[in-house]
């Protein structure tokens, strides 16, 4: 059924569709509306056998997400920013263990300085965390990863990190069609863990593993992880069967076939560069774009079957590896060959808004060479602010 | 014939030939459930190996075998599962070294969603409760979650080469409170009692106990195994590589530091002292110091009588404060 | 595989690890020996037979049989020893000894009850072996040696036998019906008894009867005598004979006043008899003070409870119509009695000399090899005298004089002879440690005070014979036995099987070995034997 609805609001209700037995919550913008809206539901007693535990930290969250899983229990949680990395032991672990737990990030900045607004700077900064991590596009998009990812998680035993950006898809109210609880139901089969700490039949979970296996054991991660490839597209072609939309897999291209430039995004950016790409072709220029659903793990193969006819790539991002570099820009050039073009673009930080006409204006910038490849580009640089504030400083 | 109530040892040891089943410890019993079995990996003379196998055996029977266990990062943690040997028989699982009362949480609510009826017991050692896990402890017992949560406390961060932890006592010597300086060993005024913070939750039940007294601590187990909700037992682990004492005097100094009035047992429910173990025959502090290396400066070539008095004068409070002059008296 | 690789483990699978190759030390199960058995003159393994009694009911038949392998007279024993076990006891160090006599009565007075008996533990021998004297030390050495399969014989000169516990020990402490069915279980073993038939000629009675050895436990039975000026008209007596007279029913008439003479037990036999026998007035004569008395303290106490009066620091120098006259001693610096030159007169009717005993060794006369010293007859550490075949034993030999003494003199008498009738060489015992009270550990033991017999009212003691000392029932008894720590021993109770923090103690079905170490993993740390209550765990460095 579709309806107007909140962003977070459409994630808890299809969550909570989702029949988790716990939910493990602490409070941290842009994410409260989703935990708000689970302890409603939990306390109304719409979602029933389920556990909501108000914990005192997100470091707790992630753990009673753990301990809930390891005892063969659907575990559910949602943060942000400050509250993933304050977690980011346990989210490692969690992985670790190969304990299939969703998590909603609504991705917000990481401080200093202490800002609420989106960028991507929370969930990449736990990248190599051995989660899979998908992005969503849009609020529609957002509830859809969220079916699947419970899917995703459990049959392959890994936890799930949907990462949606804050207040851009966690406030806006937009129609959105939250899935009924039969769909749900048929789709999100019955939680059978591969593993689970039973009286019956113990095991002992999280061994110590020394120099002689540790190699083995991580090579193994590299393998299983990278095997989930093959299972995104199938767990997204069976959701398009069930509900009639495409969502999830790994990347999601428009307009990019026979493509001279591309633009890669990844979150709801993929909106306006539907709209620039649009507004390219209207002036006859070959532009595309390629929305990144699945980050972790890395579609290399994918991106470059979707990128093949492209001359120029321009990956446009809201998180950086300062001191270095892009980071998905990295990943996207090292999946083309070397005579793609790569243009790394930083846009977004802290909440500045990613807009059509920014977006344009940087296609036309790289296309006339005003930007090249090899270095980082911030997206609408306040030059005036920046001088202002470096007035007096010596440069390097 | 009634029949005799008097044993050799009937109190104080571990089991006697003569006693009914029923009025056995677990520990004295061949099926005993070895909860963490041989070959671990444990010191010579361990006690958090003993202490270990004596609460989760008998919280173990008290469940009737319906339980799953976490454990915090820390020596116990380490000795008892390094691939590919596992020592522990009950089902467990090892996460952070700070979370194991959060993840002990999830347990129990997950259990609890599914309608089950399995019990979920915490450990971790002093650091693992008192330090990094605190605040998952104390967020565990607020919320009354229904977990019984065991602190082995052994006074120190053992697993990584003895460093002072919030439990670390005056005076001992650690590998970050060297005897260099002066006072020497770890400051006067420092560290934290948690049961006594636990109790501040009102919890319903929160005791102590220790590897010396087997009877006292399978009757704790007992008790908070038959009740819900949040409970806590801190359960003094003498070390003999952190303590630098004989591996053999590991139970003869659980029973020092509780006859001596350093190690006070009682059990609190909802945040009131509902029983104290007196002390039976009680001895000066020194006799509990001297044991030990990490006091050896207290004793050495520049004796220091004025920090064993402020030690004696400490246990003494807590015999005061805790009532424990009983049959001593 | 359904587990993840290395993170997930089967349970148990450390066992896999032999943490037995960090062992140095290693602990080794030991068996001290208890200072109760060390301190039995009957050679009883204390120790072992009460633990049999602390099982209760299921366990005091085999108490009472281990006893009987040493002693077969415990419902006697349990009257009238001394036992010097409990002043050994460890138990004593830390509250009070454990009532092992009265544990061992409560035994003896079960198998009465029960009627229990017991057989030859080997076939008939065919060898001939001569007792004489039925005293404790004679029944003894005949029990012994019949149920180690030889033919005994016992003469005695009595009409009854008993010896001493008969005619030197007076009723109201060893009733004659126990002492009587002690008896008839050891002649029920094959034993001829022959009394009423002193041995005049040993030689003779040796070669006419074709034994082949023989055992001389004759006893002590004259009263040792003092000078006393003659011509008193008062009555002088001894104490000997007036116990024998009244065990044969005899009242003799003393008067109302009665002095005693001596200060062991058997002065305080003879004070408690007097009174019974109707004296209203019964003083004890003694020469030093309380604290130096030979006499048992029990036989002292119940003495003054029974109205028994002393006087001590005394001697007795003339002895007239009225009485006595006492000169007033006083003790030198080594603590013995010295002359003060006062003298005090003391009214009685009677004098009881109380001043030791004599052995009559006259039937000894004119046999070769036999030595005798200070009037007792001379023998080797295996009993045996001058002339091999010939063993003595009891108040003949030099040691101390009791029943108990005797007891174990016929018992290891009886071993000595059945080595030598074999042929054999004595052999060496080779003691282990003894069980000291530093090497338990007592916190462990439950506080328990020692259980008193009840005894019977004092106003009644003075008129009649009824034994005074009652026995423990079963209940107090059981606890009683409870009491013992098994020092050096192990007794079952699990410290070392639950304190392992290696769960390298492996508990048996075996009662005699009910654990083992498992050293596949102990790693010696040493827990087991410093908290063993017994003290019956040592460590043993490993050989390198």
């Amino acid at each position: 059924m579709r309806e107007q609805i909140e962003g977070s609001r459409a994630i808890a209700r299809t969550v909570a569709r989702c029949r988790p037995n716990v939910v493990a919550a602490y409070p941290i913008s842009p994410q409260t509306h989703i935990v708000e809206e689970l302890s409603d539901l939990v306390r109304s007693g719409e979602l029933d056998r389920c556990e909501y535990l108000t914990v005192e930290s997100e470091f707790a969250a992630m753990s009673a997400c753990i301990g809930a899983a390891a005892v063969g229990a659907r575990a559910y949680t949602a943060s942000a920013s400050q509250g993933l990395l304050y977690m980011a032991e346990a989210v490692y672990n969690a992985a670790g263990l190969g304990l299939p737990i969703v998590m909603t990030v609504a991705n917000r900045a990481i401080g200093a300085p202490i800002n609420i607004w989106n960028d991507h700077s929370d969930s990449m900064a736990l990248r190599d965390a051995g989660w899979i991590q998908l992005h969503a596009a849009s609020a529609q998009e957002a509830v859809d990863l969220h079916l699947q990812a419970f899917v995703l998680a459990e049959r392959l035993s890994l936890p799930v990190m949907v990462c949606m950006d804050g207040f851009v898809l966690t406030h806006a109210v937009e129609e959105v069609e939250v899935p009924l609880q039969e769909d749900a139901d048929r789709f999100v089969p019955p939680f059978v863990p591969r593993q689970a700490l039973d009286p019956d039949a113990p095991v002992t979970i999280g061994a110590m593993v020394g120099p002689e296996a540790f190699t083995e054991v991580r090579y193994l991660v590299q393998r299983h992880l990278s095997g989930a490839l093959h299972v995104l597209p199938e767990v997204a072609y069976d959701f398009h069967r069930r509900f009639g939309r495409r969502a999830g897999g790994l990347v999601s291209a428009y307009r990019a076939q026979n493509a001279d430039t591309v633009l890669v995004t990844i979150g709801s950016a993929a909106g306006a560069a539907h709209e620039v790409v649009d507004q390219l072709r209207g002036r006859g220029i070959a532009a595309g774009s390629l929305a990144v659903t699945c980050f972790r793990p890395w579609p290399a193969d994918a991106v470059r079957t979707a990128l093949a006819g492209a001359r120029q790539v321009i990956v446009v991002e809201r998180a950086f590896s300062p001191g270095s570099g892009s980071i998905l820009g990295r990943d996207v050039r090292d999946a083309l060959p070397d005579r793609t073009e790569v243009i790394e673009v930083v846009a977004g930080l802290g909440g500045r808004p990613v807009r059509r006409a920014g977006l344009l204006r940087l296609v036309e910038d790289v296309q006339a060479y005003r930007i090249r490849p090899g270095r980082l580009h911030f997206l609408d640089l306040d030059r005036g602010l920046l001088a202002r504030a470096t007035a007096g400083e010596e440069g390097p | 014939m009634s029949e005799s109530r008097l044993y050799q040892i009937g109190t104080f040891g571990v089991g006697n030939r003569l006693l009914t089943p029923e009025d056995q410890t677990v520990q004295a019993g061949s099926d005993r459930p070895r909860s963490i079995t041989r070959g671990h990996r444990a010191c010579r003379g361990c006690g958090e190996a003993l202490g270990a196998r004596f609460v989760l055996d008998s919280a173990v029977r008290a469940a009737g075998r319906d339980l799953v266990t976490v454990n915090a990062t820390g020596c116990l943690e380490v000795f008892s599962s390094p691939y590919p040997e596992s020592a522990w028989q009950v089902p467990w699982l090892h996460s952070l070294f700070g979370n194991a009362p959060a993840v002990a949480s999830g347990m129990a609510a997950g259990l609890k969603a599914l309608g089950r009826e399995t019990r979920v017991v915490g450990q971790a050692g002093d650091g693992g409760t008192v330090d990094i896990g605190f605040a998952c402890l104390s967020g565990m017992f607020e919320r009354d979650d229904d977990v019984l949560f065991v602190c082995y406390d052994n006074q120190g961060y053992m697993n990584t080469g003895v460093q002072r932890s919030g439990a670390t006592p005056p005076a001992a010597r650690t590998a970050t409170t060297s005897e260099l300086g002066d006072p020497p060993g770890a400051r006067f005024g420092q560290g934290k009692f948690v049961p006594l913070i636990a109790m501040a939750h009102d919890i319903p039940y929160v005791a102590t106990a220790s590897v010396a007294d087997l009877h006292d601590l399978e009757r704790k187990v007992g008790r908070a195994m038959q009740l819900h909700g949040a409970r806590y037992l801190h359960v003094l682990v003498p070390c003999p590589l952190g303590w630098a004492a004989d591996s053999a005097d590991t139970v003869r100094l659980a029973r020092l530091a509780t006859e001596s009035g350093m190690f006070p047992l009682f059990e609190a429910e909802r945040g009131e002292i509902t029983a104290v173990t007196p002390i039976r025959r009680q001895v000066p502090v020194d006799d509990y110091l001297r044991l030990q290396g990490r006091y050896a400066h207290l004793f050495g070539e520049h004796p220091r009588p004025d920090l064993v008095r402020r030690i004696q004068a400490a246990a003494d409070r807590n015999i005061t404060r805790f009532g424990l002059r009983g049959a001593a008296s | 595989m359904n587990h993840p690789f290395a993170i997930t483990l089967d349970v148990g699978t450390s066992r896999a690890n032999h943490t037995g190759a960090w062992r140095t030390e290693r602990p080794v199960y030991v068996s001290l020996r208890p200072p109760c058995a060390e301190g039995c003159p009957a050679g009883e393994d204390v120790r072992e037979w009460l633990r049999d009694a602390e099982d209760g009911e299921t366990g005091y038949e085999r108490a009472w049989r281990r006893i009987m392998e040493t002693n077969p007279f415990p419902a006697v024993m349990g009257r009238i020893c001394y036992h010097p076990c409990e002043s050994a006891c460890n138990r004593g160090s830390l509250d009070e000894a454990v009532g092992i006599n009265a544990v061992e009565r409560f035994l003896g007075d079960e198998a009465l009850r029960h009627r229990w008996s017991v057989t030859a533990v080997r076939p008939p021998s065919g060898r001939r072996a001569l007792v004489v004297g039925a005293g404790p030390a004679g029944l003894s050495a005949a029990y012994h040696l019949a149920r180690l399969g030889h033919d005994v014989t016992v003469a005695d000169a009595a009409p009854e036998p008993g010896g001493m516990m008969r005619y030197g020990i007076p009723a109201y402490r060893l009733p004659r019906d126990v002492l009587d069915a002690e008896i008839e279980r050891i002649v029920g073993l094959g034993v001829t008894l022959r009394l009423d038939s002193p041995v005049a000629d040993l030689e003779a009675e040796l070669h006419d009867g074709r034994f082949d050895a023989a055992f001389l436990a004759v006893g002590a039975q004259l009263g040792r005598r003092t000078y006393l000026p003659a011509g008193s008209a008062a009555r002088v007596l001894d104490a000997v004979e007036l116990l024998h007279d009244v065990s044969e029913g005899d009242r003799p008439l003393l008067g109302r006043r009665v002095a005693v003479y001596g200060g062991g037990n058997t002065a305080m036999d003879a004070a408690r008899t007097v009174r019974r026998l109707g004296a209203e007035d019964a003083v004890v004569v003694y020469r030093r003070t309380r604290d130096r008395m030979p006499a048992h303290p029990s036989e002292v106490a119940e003495a003054e409870a029974e109205g028994v009066r002393f006087t001590w620091l005394s001697t007795v120098t003339d002895v007239d119509d009225d009485g006595l006259t006492i000169e007033r001693m006083e003790l030198d610096e080594n603590g013995f009695p010295q002359p003060t030159g006062t003298f005090e007169h003391l009214a009685a009717d009677s004098l009881v000399l109380a001043l030791g005993q004599d052995t009559d060794l006259r039937f000894l006369d004119g046999m070769a090899g036999l030595e005798s010293v200070d009037g007792v007859l001379s023998v080797d550490d295996t009993l045996m005298t001058g002339r091999p075949g010939l063993f003595a034993g009891g108040d003949m030999v030099p040691d101390v004089r009791s029943a108990t003494y005797a007891v174990g003199h016929g018992r290891r008498a009886a071993a000595s002879i059945d080595t030598w009738l074999r042929g054999e060489l004595p052999g060496s015992d080779s003691p282990g440690e003894p069980a000291t009270y530093d090497r338990l550990h007592t916190w462990y033991y439950t506080d328990a005070p020692r259980s008193h017999r009840p005894v019977l009212e004092a106003a009644r003691r003075a008129s009649t014979f009824d034994e005074v000392v009652r026995g423990l029932d079963a209940e107090t008894a059981l606890d009683e036995a409870r009491r013992c720590l098994s020092c050096g021993t192990c007794f079952a109770c699990d410290n070392c099987f639950g304190m392992c923090p290696d769960d390298a103690v492996i508990k048996t079905d075996d009662p005699a070995a009910p654990y083992v170490i498992d050293l596949d993993y102990c790693k010696g740390c040493g827990i087991c034997a410093a908290e063993c209550p017994a003290g019956a765990i040592t460590m043993v460095r490993e050989e390198d």
